[in-house]
């Protein structure tokens, strides 16, 4: 019973990190159904501006986080601009080639200056017990911040003036332009959203896993098992997405050898397809 | 008619000796070029470095350590041999990206357009296996450091020579150390990475530790990239085992290191592979502190001209605290045991020269399985029957980062003979 409470504990604090990633590839899909595939590009640049911002510039990583959060903000308006805005209206195919262009571009960039050798951002802020569990405390804190993001992103698409003109944009862009929303500038900030999500998700698992450039792909797939399991275009059931599959990352090993974990998450993200393809928690078809 | 036939054959015949004495000049060794006494021959030495990539931190290391050796036998004037020709050497080498495809390409470039003399591998089993097949394939020496893998030098291969203690006597000195140090301890749990190296170690640490008396309770291996070990962590901890050893290369371990510390997962005794030697370990500050290691070099190792008068063997080479202090002063970094291997290879390969007299690849084969040395890396002797190349003179050397004062340093635990302090046991995280 312990061993089960300890891996769920690691399992669970790890999704709502994943969540966070996942929120931000799925409302990007959301708004404007658009497939970001540079997102796992954009997570790393997340985890290198926090280790530069910390090792560089002597910044404490978790205002490094926020700094990086505005960052990735203002990167996501402007791959919008320059890649995304003039092909939003043609097929998927279009906007699927000029994101994963982006995304080499980025690796490519990347790849020159930083080379794909592993960083490590040196944090410690010691452990704590969870019930039975040792956390890490930058784990937790972690947990915590992701919690935050997904309530403060629930909140403002509800209740802000900037936050509903989104959710017009999502359910009818004509009809929202009509009545005076400024579409293009809506979705500017959305994608921009989108990429803000990404980088934090970034920053707070540079704070306690070692990354390369490279890193942001396996967490890219992460997001689409979880977008897919939380409903694409469903920015809050993303984070319970996170949470299944982060239980499922910390349980699957205790029945078997932990290389069949990614084996289980992709037979799952097939199966609910076929199954239930608007996701466990509703959302676009 | 029979006329033209003769001429055309003549003719035939001449382009033929033409052509044929052309080949000859195109693979005539550095030795035939040397003929004329007195002359000065360029050896080209070509390997590829990881320059990005996994490997990144070890195989650059192995290379500034090959490449100080050059420099130093260069500045020195070369090797003379006894018909007055001076070798002098010089280096091609190539990003590999930590890539196996890539070295097989770059194996083939050096080989063929770089005309390489002789061969240095890359860093790790998997890419010198790789690099292996194409350096055999055209009949160039090949060095093997940083590759311990027995499995290399059971294909028959009869050029390449393996410098570092083989994977199969890696770890099982860390059992060694448990069993005269820790008589309490009686599960083992292996976590290793899912590498060629790696799982070779492990699986011949493994049977000693069965044959031993040990009770195996967990032996899992993790993906090259993992980053959380937190799944194996508490497999761990449900295993009831007293003793984790595995590990793989320099960036598993140490985060497999920190996040056992984090954890503070109930162990005590903790040996990994390849991470702990590296003086970069101890960035892990505290979670760095009782991890072993073995390591198949250390400047504290007792390899002296005494020692090799001793053991009947002929000594070769600068000590240890020489070749330390000129890597620290060219490279201003410690030298670790992947920095002593490359320039061991450079090295053995000067001692082979000159045994040959000669830089014919013939000669200098059969002056390396002629080889049983002692250096500052330690007894250098080759298999020349079935697992021709493979090393059966090195011996690993187990260290343990302790603290002296509020200094994390590394001492050599193991063997005893050449201890520079007590193991610290158990593990206090």
């Amino acid at each position: 019973m312990d061993a089960i409470l300890r891996s769920l504990i690691d399992g669970l604090l790890l999704g709502f990190v994943y969540g966070i990633a996942a929120m931000g590839l799925t409302l990007i899909w959301g708004v404007m159904n658009v497939i970001n595939l540079s997102h796992g590009s954009l997570i790393s640049l997340g985890m290198f501006s926090l280790y530069f911002l910390f090792t560089g510039l002597g910044i404490h990583p978790y205002l490094a986080v926020v700094i990086t959060a505005i960052l990735g903000l203002l990167l996501g308006i402007v791959i919008y601009a320059i890649a995304v805005h003039r092909i939003i209206n043609a097929p998927h195919l279009s906007t699927l080639l000029a994101t994963y262009s982006v995304n080499m571009i980025i690796l490519g960039i990347g790849t020159a200056i930083l080379s794909t050798s592993p960083y490590n951002v040196p944090f410690d802020l010691g452990s704590i017990k969870v019930a039975t569990s040792v956390v890490p405390t930058t784990r937790l804190i972690a947990a915590i911040v992701a919690m935050l993001v997904a309530g403060g992103l629930y909140l403002f698409l509800q209740y802000s003036r900037l936050g509903r003109y989104i959710r017009a944009v999502t359910d009818n862009r004509e009809a929202a332009e009509i009545v005076g929303i400024p579409s293009a500038q809506i979705l500017a900030f959305s994608f921009g959203l989108g990429t803000m999500l990404a980088a934090i998700s970034g920053g707070l698992i540079a704070t306690f896993f070692p990354f390369t450039i490279l890193a942001g792909g396996a967490y890219e797939l992460k997001s689409f098992v979880i977008g897919v399991l939380g409903g694409l275009g469903n920015p809050v059931g993303s984070l319970f997405g996170g949470l299944i599959l982060g239980a499922i990352e910390g349980l699957v090993p205790l029945a078997m050898p932990t290389t069949w974990t990614p084996v289980l998450e992709f037979v799952l993200f097939v199966l609910i397809l076929l199954v239930r393809p608007t996701g466990l928690f509703g959302g676009s078809e | 008619m029979r006329r033209k036939l003769y001429l055309l054959l003549g003719l035939l015949l001449v382009a033929s000796m033409v052509l044929a004495g052309c080949g000859n000049k195109a693979t005539s060794t550095p030795a035939a070029n040397a003929g004329g006494g007195g002359k000065e021959v360029t050896v080209t030495i070509g390997f590829t470095e990881s320059q990005t990539g996994k490997y990144n931190v070890d195989s650059t290391a192995q290379t500034q350590g090959l490449k100080l050796w050059m420099e130093q036998i260069n500045a020195a004037g070369g090797i003379k041999l006894s018909d007055g020709t001076v070798v002098k050497f010089k280096a091609v080498s190539y990003d590999d990206e930590s890539k196996a495809d890539k070295v097989q390409q770059l194996y083939t470039r050096l080989a063929t357009e770089d005309k390489a003399d002789f061969l240095i591998s890359p860093y790790s089993s998997g890419l010198t296996s790789a690099a292996a097949v194409v350096s055999e394939q055209y009949g160039k020496i090949m060095l093997a450091t940083g590759a311990a893998s027995d499995s290399i030098f059971k294909k028959g291969y009869e050029r390449v020579y393996q410098l570092y203690t083989p994977a199969s006597h890696y770890l099982t000195g860390a059992v060694d150390i448990l069993k005269a140090n820790a008589p309490d301890v009686k599960k083992l749990a292996f976590v290793y990475e899912n590498s060629k190296f790696s799982t070779a170690v492990v699986t011949a640490a493994k049977e000693y530790a069965a044959k031993q008396g040990y009770d195996i309770v967990l032996f899992e291996g993790y993906d090259k990239d993992t980053t959380d070990f937190g799944a194996f962590i508490n497999k761990i901890q449900d295993s009831g085992a007293e003793a984790v050893l595995g590990g793989g290369h320099f960036q598993d371990g140490e985060t497999f290191a920190r996040q056992i510390a984090e954890k503070k997962l109930p162990i005590k005794f903790l040996a990994l592979l390849v991470a702990p030697p590296n003086p970069k370990f101890a960035e892990l500050g505290d979670a760095a502190l009782g991890v072993v290691g073995p390591s198949q070099w250390e400047a504290a190792a007792a390899y002296t001209p005494e020692a090799a008068k001793k053991a009947g063997l002929t000594w070769f080479g600068p000590s240890s605290a020489e070749f330390a202090k000129a890597y620290k002063e060219k490279y201003n970094d410690d030298a670790g045991y992947h920095a002593a291997g490359g320039y061991a290879a450079g090295v053995v390969l000067q001692k082979a020269i000159i045994d040959a007299d000669s830089v014919d690849p013939d000669k200098v084969k059969a002056a390396l399985d002629k080889m049983d040395i002692l250096t500052f890396f330690g007894h250098i002797k080759f298999d020349t029957g079935d697992a021709h190349g493979l090393q059966i003179g090195h011996e690993m050397v187990y260290i343990q980062w302790q603290k002296e004062g509020d200094k994390l340093v590394k001492q050599v635990v193991w063997p005893k003979e050449g201890a520079t302090a007590k193991l610290l046991y158990p593990l206090t995280h």
